[in-house]
């Protein structure tokens, strides 16, 4: 596929990790121009663009911009931007390569989001389980304050903007923006209500912009090739470019860079150099481990954008979604399955990890994940009967939308889609069981 | 049958020395309020001192004016800091989907054979604590684990033996692997 690389463009350049290599690829060389806009300006581009979070919601970049209030509707307080590489949704390992490979594009993202918002301090959330990257992302920070991108009067602009790396310590849930937002205030990393949303009051109740990686490693090319160009890459409602993981039963698993809109099947097949010999598609995860699995045939009638995942359908009523044999597109987490696999025990492996990263705020969430996963494990091991796969559907409609945060949903939809499309495997789990009961 | 383990035992009271201070001074210059510093200053201890006790709690709590309370609940939150002490290599082989689907058990139960592991993950002799964990964003190069700060990926058995080798004979876990580069793991 012909398209430009807006994220990967510096990827398998030597050294592409350090400030000379960096600069000679072009990074930091749109500052100039974004330091010669208003900072308006900037997030008209942003919000003209069409861009969407890549972190998982799709919601659209400028418009979440736009709600932070006015300089004199803040009450003197500083507006924060918080970068999310909290990168732990299954199936997801995107941010990883680009914080890797190209540390500077995401500063340079940030720096430019920053003068658009007004922000003089901003840091990357990062996951404990990668401060390997952690030590790599603050020597670019290092370069980047010892070059005058970072600091006081950048490049000679008058804007300041200060950058730290805060590293998190292993909890799936810090993840979800307000959750992220109460662990570095130094507090549980538990998520909290919204209304307010972060944009109004997040860090330390100030306004606060929580973005991917990915999202923010757009911005420098928006600002270079303007929202138009952006545009014209992409389907009308997602535009651009998106990174995805793909990993299971392929031959070439990895990080790709797609234009949206782009055939699954293609993706499969040219991307993901297609199955193992002698094997067949069963399903697909696409979108990370929260979203609906697809069936094959489901899934190779796709498009990989967000519209034609949740085939056109609004994105809150997950199981009318699942009946269309729609997903979501998510964090772009493309887990293959082939004809090998078996998916209650698939299914049996999500829950567990569900249940054990629910932060047990919600009883719906805390004890449903808990239940649904022992349910799970004794349909697995042939110890259940069918009025318990009426239960375990039952829980995965209650938790849907009843709880604080998206991850009771996260956790509802795969059990609500197995049972959906594969219901048969389960069937048969429950009737011919070690008891003996219903077996023919 | 558990072998020897590394014990909880009261270690006594701890002080920052006058390096670890100067960095605090640096971190906290970092954050708008004392408080947020409490992760990055578990994890200054947790680097030092090998795992979080009760002396160390309250040695973070007095340095950020927080009650004991809440840096015990901020520890305890967080699965990565150590509330106990582990052998000294600290292996975590992700289970959850996508590596379970390439064969993540297979790897589990080769380490649980050749390191001998008793019923808490510890290895006879000593030297490693062996434990299951979920997804560590390696799902491309999976199986993977995770050793002490360092990834390794597209295990095979082949390779956790070249791996464990390699530690019992000392050389350093930081040297560089192939897969850190790679964004692609065709199958051969
Ligand atoms: C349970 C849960 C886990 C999440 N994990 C992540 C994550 O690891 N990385 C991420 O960028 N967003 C994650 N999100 C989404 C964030 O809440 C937030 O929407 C996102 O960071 C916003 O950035 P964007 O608009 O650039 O996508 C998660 C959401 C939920 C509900
Ligand atoms: S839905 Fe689950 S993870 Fe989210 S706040 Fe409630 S208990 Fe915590
Ligand atoms: S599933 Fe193992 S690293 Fe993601």
């Amino acid at each position: 596929m012909d398209v430009p690389r807006i994220l990967t463009a510096n990827w398998g350049v030597p050294d592409s990790h350090r400030l000379p290599v960096a600069r000679q690829r072009g990074v930091y060389g749109r500052l100039p121009r974004a330091f010669g806009m208003a900072p308006a300006e900037i997030t008209q581009v942003v919000k003209d663009s069409g861009l969407r979070g890549r972190g998982g919601a799709g919601f659209p970049t400028g418009v979440k911009w736009g709600f932070v209030p006015p300089a004199e509707k803040r009450n003197g307080k500083p507006v924060y931007l918080l970068c999310n590489a909290d990168e732990s949704e299954p199936g997801t390992f995107k941010d990883r390569y680009l914080m890797w490979l190209d540390p500077h594009l995401l500063i340079e993202g940030m720096i430019i989001s920053s003068r658009a918002l007004d922000v003089h301090r901003a840091y990357i959330y990062i996951r404990g389980e990668f401060r390997f990257i952690a030590r790599r992302l603050e020597q670019a920070v290092n370069e980047a304050y010892d070059a005058g991108f970072l600091g006081k009067n950048i490049l000679g602009s008058g804007f300041d903007l200060d950058l730290h790396v805060h590293v998190g310590a292993g909890a799936y849930i810090c993840g979800e923006e307000t959750a992220l937002i109460s662990s570095l205030e130094g507090e549980k990393g538990q998520p909290k209500l919204k209304p307010p949303f972060p944009a109004v009051e997040g860090a330390w109740r100030s306004p606060t912009i929580v973005n991917n990686v990915e999202t923010l490693a757009v911005v420098p090319w928006l600002i270079e090739h303007g929202a138009a160009a952006y545009k014209a890459i992409g389907t009308p409602q997602s535009p651009g470019t998106k990174l995805l993981s793909a990993s299971g039963h392929i031959r070439t698993p990895g990080v790709y860079e797609v234009a949206l809109g782009y055939p699954a099947a293609e993706f499969l097949e040219k991307e993901c150099g297609g199955l193992l010999p002698g094997r067949r598609l069963k399903a697909v995860i696409p979108g990370g481990s929260s979203v609906p699995v697809m069936t094959a045939e489901h899934l190779l009638k796709s498009n990989l954008d967000y519209e034609s995942m949740q085939r056109n359908l609004p994105g809150g009523d997950s199981n009318k979604i699942i009946e269309a044999g729609g997903s979501y597109l998510g964090s772009g987490g493309f887990i293959v399955m082939d004809d090998t696999t078996d998916m209650v025990e698939g299914l049996t492996n999500l829950l567990r990890f569900y249940a054990h990263e629910s932060c047990g705020q919600c009883t719906p969430c805390r004890e449903g994940c808990g239940w649904m996963y022992q349910i799970l494990c004794r349909v697995r091991d042939r110890e259940a009967s069918p009025g318990d796969l009426a239960v375990l559907r039952d829980l995965a409609d209650n938790i849907h939308s009843k709880t604080i945060c998206f991850f009771g949903a996260s956790a509802a939809m795969p059990v609500q889609s197995h049972l959906i499309h594969f219901r048969g495997e389960f069937l048969e789990r429950v009737q011919h069981n070690a008891r003996g009961a219903g077996a023919a | 049958m558990s072998h020897a383990a590394p014990t909880a035992a009261s270690r006594g009271p701890r002080e920052w020395t006058p390096e670890q201070r100067a960095e605090i001074d640096k971190i906290l210059a970092r954050y708008p309020t004392r408080k947020a510093a409490v992760m990055p200053l578990l994890w200054m201890a947790q680097d030092a001192w090998d795992w979080i006790d009760l002396d160390i709690m309250r040695l973070v709590g007095r340095t950020l004016d927080l009650p004991p309370s809440h840096v015990h609940a901020v520890a305890s939150f967080y699965t990565m800091f150590k509330k106990a002490p582990t052998n000294k290599y600290l292996i975590q082989v992700c289970h959850t989907l996508s590596c379970a689907l390439v064969g993540a058990d297979k790897i589990v139960e080769h380490l649980e054979r050749r390191l001998e592991v008793d019923e808490h993950g510890n290895s006879r002799d000593g030297l490693f604590t062996l434990m299951r964990v979920e997804c560590l964003a390696s799902c491309g190069s999976a199986p993977m684990a995770q050793i002490n700060e360092h990834y390794y990926e597209k295990l095979t058995p082949e390779i956790v033996d070249q791996v464990i080798d390699a530690i019992r004979a000392g050389r350093n876990l930081a040297e560089p692997r192939k897969e850190a580069d790679q964004w692609t793991f065709p199958v051969s």
